[in-house]
């Protein structure tokens, strides 16, 4: 993606030491989900414990960045100024991530396009040098 | 135990207005005049009260409240766990807990909302109107778990109440074909009950379907009409022992059950539970809840004669329907169709006081408020002969709720 899809005065992601990882692979544009080395559940947002066997052999798997859409909205109300409208928030399963879903934006769509199940596919939105914003769009195929 | 079974003797609030219309009378003097209401309306006085409780981090702490209103010692004072309106039948299950173990014999719950006096909800902190700050944005420190998980969600503008709720919305209306038309009725069903109670803030503006549907789109499918209102007002409700109720003012409403539950891996709601279970991710994550309740209180959805149901957005209470098991899973939308809760005609009459659609936004203590009514025959949209009335909190978010019966 070449222009922002909010404008900066968005709130800021935050990480804590459990999250950390994830933002840092992110900043590399790979897409992480993380998967228990015990019973390889698989689970977003990180956990300190698997929360399927409670062990604390966590670890990370990367996944393609391609997936479908679950649910979505269209939201017509700014949150920061300059905000374009609408925008789109959904709801993506994430492909070969074990059942993992995760948030985020559909871009490059006409809202009326939208469907529940349309393939879509990442595009990583760089907004500093330690910060990248894994957005959706549709994927043709 | 009996004896101290907990019952809710009160009922009180201050006037409620539009968002910033209760002018410059600060949250704390609307709570204590609440307070004061539902205290005498139990025909007590403050000289009796032991007890405070509240929730959604209520900024009138019952410390300060206690002194505020000469309370002569406070025995218990409760914030409950769960955010923001999933916790309003919570604080009346504690209150009940502190009675019925001898915590306390008199727990006032109370809940004040000047919204119009703070920041707006589901904002993030960031205004729409302020310049965009120039730097661009960075990775920040999560200052809590809370931060942390929003992390997965405030980079995508996920802020909105009206925008998270929509998600399961969707999702339903995907799956069972649920129109905004249904979503439509069920608002314009509970603008006609506040159309009777001189309390709503909505009370004189009458809705349609076709209003409804012209409603701008918030966050679809969400439009205007979809939402609750943005309101500054308190209520409050009182809560003792049978001992104590027997001899007070009013008829007691008797707490049958309460419940508080979270399904698993739901956290934050809609913000943060995209990995719950399939199966639970579009309804309002209560039916093993209103299993529990139900149970509790040997009764069953056909048992309830009047509902009064958190409304934040009209998609949440069709699928409390269902989670509640007034209609199988999926056909919330043809039960509010057929009219089911329309005072006077529906098999459900549910939100006599216009709920939080067209009454107030009172964080839906105001639905236990209206509860009590309905079965002290005090609504102005009575139901005659009401014995049994469900009052729930939030749905979609960790909540609670209570079964009231008439004694």
């Amino acid at each position: 993606m070449t222009e922002r899809y909010f404008p900066d005065g968005m709130p800021p992601p935050m990480a804590d030491g459990i999250t950390l990882p994830w933002w840092q692979a992110a900043a590399e544009h790979r897409l992480l989900v993380q998967r228990c080395g015990s019973c390889g559940h698989s689970q977003l947002p990180p956990s300190p414990i698997c929360s399927e066997c409670r062990s604390e052999d966590t670890g990370w798997h990367e996944v393609s960045g391609r997936g479908e859409l679950y649910t979505y909205t269209v939201v017509h109300r700014p949150i920061a100024a300059g905000q374009e409208l609408p925008y789109v928030i959904g709801v993506i399963s994430l492909e070969g991530s074990g059942g993992v879903r995760m948030i985020s934006n559909i871009v490059d769509v006409d809202p009326e396009a939208l469907s529940v199940g349309m393939p879509l596919e990442v595009a990583w939105e760089d907004m500093s040098d330690d910060l990248a914003i894994p957005r959706f769009r549709p994927r043709a195929d | 135990m009996s004896e101290r079974r907990a019952h809710i003797v009160g009922v009180g609030e201050s006037e409620y207005t539009r968002w910033g219309k209760i002018g410059d009378i600060t949250e704390h003097a609307l709570a204590c005049r609440a307070i004061k209401k539902a205290v005498a309306d139990a025909g007590l006085t403050l000289d009796d009260v032991d007890g405070l409780a509240s929730f959604a981090e209520d900024r009138n702490e019952a410390i300060f409240l206690a002194a505020e209103l000469g309370l002569p010692a406070l025995r218990f004072g409760n914030m409950v766990w769960m955010p923001g309106g999933g916790g309003g039948c919570a604080a009346v299950s504690n209150a009940a807990m502190a009675v019925e173990t001898g915590q306390a014999e008199v727990v006032v719950v109370y809940r004040s909302l000047c919204q119009g006096q703070f920041f707006r909800f589901g904002t993030g902190g960031v205004s729409a109107e302020a310049a965009p700050d120039p730097e661009p944005p960075t990775l920040q420190q999560a200052n809590s778990l809370l931060m942390a998980s929003m992390g997965f969600a405030m980079p995508y503008g996920l802020l909105m109440a009206a925008a998270a709720y929509a998600l399961p919305t969707r999702r339903h209306m995907h799956l069972y074909g649920t129109t905004s038309e249904q979503l439509g009725m069920l608002a314009v069903t509970f603008r006609e009950h506040a159309s009777r109670n001189p309390r709503a803030v909505m009370g004189e503006r009458p809705l349609t379907l076709e209003d409804h549907q012209a409603s701008p789109m918030i966050a679809d499918p969400h439009r205007l009409f979809d939402c609750c209102l943005e309101s500054d007002g308190a209520c409050a409700v009182v809560v003792t022992t049978a001992e104590r109720a027997r001899d007070l003012a009013k008829r007691p409403v008797e707490i049958l059950a309460s419940e508080q539950g979270t399904p698993k891996g739901y956290a934050f709601g809609p913000f943060t539970n995209a990995n719950v279970a399939d199966e639970i991710y579009a309804t309002g994550g209560g039916e093993e809840m209103a299993n529990r309740l139900y149970g509790k209180a040997g009764v069953g959805p056909a048992d309830v004669d009047v509902a009064q149901l958190y409304d934040h957005f009209t998609g949440c209470v069709l699928m409390q329907i269902e989670d509640y098991g007034f209609c199988e899973r999926g056909e919330g939308g043809s039960f509010i169709e057929s009219g089911a809760l329309a005072w006077g005609s529906g098999s459900l009459p549910t939100n006599t006081h216009g709920g939080s659609l067209s009454e107030a936004y009172i964080h839906g203590l105001n639905h236990v408020v209206e509860g009590v009514r309905s079965l002290r025959d005090e609504s102005t949209s009575p139901v005659d002969g009401a014995e049994v009335c469900l009052v729930t909190s939030a749905a979609c978010v960790p909540s609670s709720a209570v079964l009231l019966g008439r004694k």
